[in-house]
């Protein structure tokens, strides 16, 4: 309870009859961050909403560090920093100006304010160009500037909104860095997506969101292991012998399936065991005679539990 | 539902000075507002200048020679500075208004400002002050522009009437822009687009400017029995229909500013109604009301001014409350 910093239960928002957010439950924890992942329009902006007491909630209870965003939105939002899905700036100010302005409205006291906007902005590698105006700034750097927003506000929890939609990998890499940087510093950050590899990353934990509920709640590892069933699965790669038959034999192996299109013999296989048989499989191609040309350990990806779920609800529907 | 009855904590105006000031500074270096004052400047200029040019020849001693730069209309411009000034406010508040809100949608920065410990309230009514202390702004130096002017060219200073008549001008046109203010926030929230919320409210503009002038007599005469045409009825019938009349007209804000300004501007002023010979029994013609008198017999129309400022701030307020943020 105490190390809780958002408790949402039964959080509810009705539009006219159709139930955007329906009856979900969520626990964010100190210092971690989580992911809200799901398809667009599965809920994910509206819970933010009403997180920040930006939309009227229309059933349930949501606490943020304890103040209800209902009735006291101001002390939720002095404490939460938000970076909106493609956020805006006043392009015709510089990013001084518009930190400034931010500044002001958080009544930051006129004498930190010139200190903590450079902090910020060098947290963000942006200090060299503080003074230029937003309108130069590539999409990327808008971004970072919502981060050194959140960093000059020292928000305990940021929440944000598809903070990489639209960005290039590498100025990806670099926002989810910054991320990073923000975990370190001991904010709890919410951050929605559907670019799952780049949250996978990233995330302690994630809650996939469907039509407005929580389909999976826990770490990417967990949520493996309910879509795509418990498991090591490995990859093997390897050429002149029949892998499958080779490899169905070795004590734990369950599934030995193709990866990708098969010739007659050899390609890649994956191989579901119930415990790490990398050693043996290597053991039993090299002294069937066949060449190994690759052994992995495959992650569990979020993409593939991400696809999985979403096939099996539509099956399912 | 307890939520229901739950009331919100924090003082409604926290950040109201951020915003104030931003909006402030943002509209007086903006290039909108450069063209919205040359704008205005021109058509000040084009009815002053040949009205102080025809003041200059006037020999006949009149004591309000000063306040005659603001009303007189000359034999070659044929509208005054002051009606002029009635058809320009309401184009500058529309300028600096119609983009308030849906403005700041549009550039996606509204949900990252309400994001900070602010309540809509103090955004809505920032930038609505922020906007009529600009018009203020913009206001006053037109009218130092020409108080300067007429010194100048007249050689005589006013007197500290004709400056309280002058000052309380100023106080009727910026209530005036203020409707037009509240206005055009109004279209701006209603409407996402700015290109929208910009021709609804010069629509409404439009229609009080031209075709409500027109509608009035229309229904006035709709309304009226047979006999008021044609003269046979009674004095109260026929004053009844004048009221009427009077009332459609004033709610025209274009109406109520005009009166206030006859009100204030030409001292002779007795009424803004219609008046019977009895009434003016023992009243020496052309005399002009004391300062007090006149601002009492216009005392209404400042208030119907300012009581619409509020209505109508107060329906974008109520909608803007209800609004989604998210994009």
């Amino acid at each position: 309870m105490a190390d809780n910093v958002i408790e949402a239960r039964g959080l509810l928002k009705l539009y006219g009859a159709q139930r955007a957010v329906d009856a979900i439950d969520l626990d964010i924890r100190r210092g971690e961050i989580f992911g809200l992942l799901g398809p667009n329009g599965a809920g994910k902006t509206t819970t933010i909403l009403m997180m920040l007491g930006l939309t009227e909630i229309s059933g349930g209870t949501v606490e943020v560090l304890g103040f209800d965003p209902v009735r006291q939105p101001l002390e939720v939002k002095r404490r939460v920093g938000y970076l909106p899905d493609a956020v805006g700036f006043y392009d015709h100010l510089t990013a001084r100006e518009n930190l400034v302005y931010t500044a002001r409205l958080l009544a930051i006291p006129r004498s930190q304010i010139g200190r903590r906007i450079m902090e910020a902005m060098e947290s963000v590698q942006l200090a060299d160009v503080v003074d230029k105006r937003v309108s130069t700034y590539s999409r990327g750097m808008r971004q970072r500037l919502g981060i050194a927003e959140i960093v000059m506000k020292k928000a305990e929890i940021a929440i944000l909104d598809e903070p990489t939609s639209g960005l290039d990998p590498h100025a990806t890499f670099e926002l989810l860095e910054m991320i990073r940087g923000l975990k370190r510093m001991g904010v709890a950050v919410l951050l929605s997506s559907h670019l799952l590899d780049r949250v996978q990353s990233v995330c302690d934990r994630v809650a996939l969101f469907n039509k407005g509920r929580i389909a999976l709640m826990g770490t990417v590892v967990e949520l493996a292991n309910q879509v795509l069933g418990a498991g090591h699965p490995i990859l093997v790669e390897a050429s002149g012998i029949d892998i499958a038959a080779a490899l169905r034999g070795i004590e734990g192996v369950q599934k030995v399936m193709p990866e990708g299109p098969q010739g007659s013999e050899g390609g890649a296989w994956r191989v579901v065991a119930d415990r790490d048989v990398r050693a043996a499989a290597a053991q039993r191609i090299v002294s069937a005679g066949g060449a190994l040309t690759r052994l992995a350990d495959l992650q569990p990806s979020l993409e593939e539990v991400y696809t999985r779920y979403f096939q099996e609800a539509r099956h399912a529907a | 539902m307890q939520r229901s009855i739950a009331r919100r904590e924090g003082s409604p105006f926290t950040g109201l000075g951020p915003v104030f000031m931003k909006e402030f500074s943002d509209h007086l270096s903006s290039a909108r507002m450069m063209v919205l004052m040359l704008f205005v400047i021109a058509f000040g200029a084009l009815t002053v200048a040949p009205s102080l040019t025809e003041l200059r020849n006037v020999t006949e001693a009149d004591p309000f020679l000063f306040l005659r730069i603001f009303t007189s209309a000359s034999s070659r411009v044929p509208f005054s500075f002051t009606a002029a000034l009635g058809f320009t406010i309401p184009l500058l508040a529309i300028g600096l208004g119609f983009d308030s809100v849906n403005g700041e949608f549009n550039r996606r920065t509204l949900s990252r400002v309400l994001s900070q410990p602010i309540y809509r309230d103090a955004l809505l009514l920032g930038k609505f002050l922020g906007a009529l202390a600009t018009l203020a702004v913009a206001l006053v130096a037109l009218w130092l522009i020409v108080l300067g002017a007429g010194l100048l060219l007249l050689g005589i200073p006013p007197r500290g009437v004709e400056v309280a008549r002058g000052v309380a001008f100023l106080g009727v046109a910026i209530a005036y822009g203020g409707v037009w203010l509240a206005a055009s926030m109004l279209f701006s929230v209603i409407f996402r687009s700015t290109a929208t919320s910009a021709l609804c409210a010069l629509g409404v503009w439009l229609f009080f400017l031209i075709v409500w002038p027109l509608i009035v007599p229309t229904i006035v005469v709709a309304f009226a029995s047979p006999d008021v045409m044609s003269g046979r009825a009674s004095i109260d019938e026929t004053l009844a229909l004048i009221q009427f009349q009077s009332f459609l007209d004033r709610l025209s804000p274009n109406t109520l500013f005009g009166e206030a300004v006859i009100g204030l501007l030409n001292p002779e002023t007795r009424t803004l109604g219609p008046i019977i010979q009895s009434q003016m029994y023992g009243a020496i013609m052309g005399a002009p009301l004391p300062f007090g008198q006149s601002l009492l017999l216009i005392w209404p129309q400042i208030t119907g001014l300012i009581a619409g400022t509020i209505v109508v701030f107060a329906a974008a307020y109520i909608i803007f409350q209800r609004e989604e943020v998210r994009a």
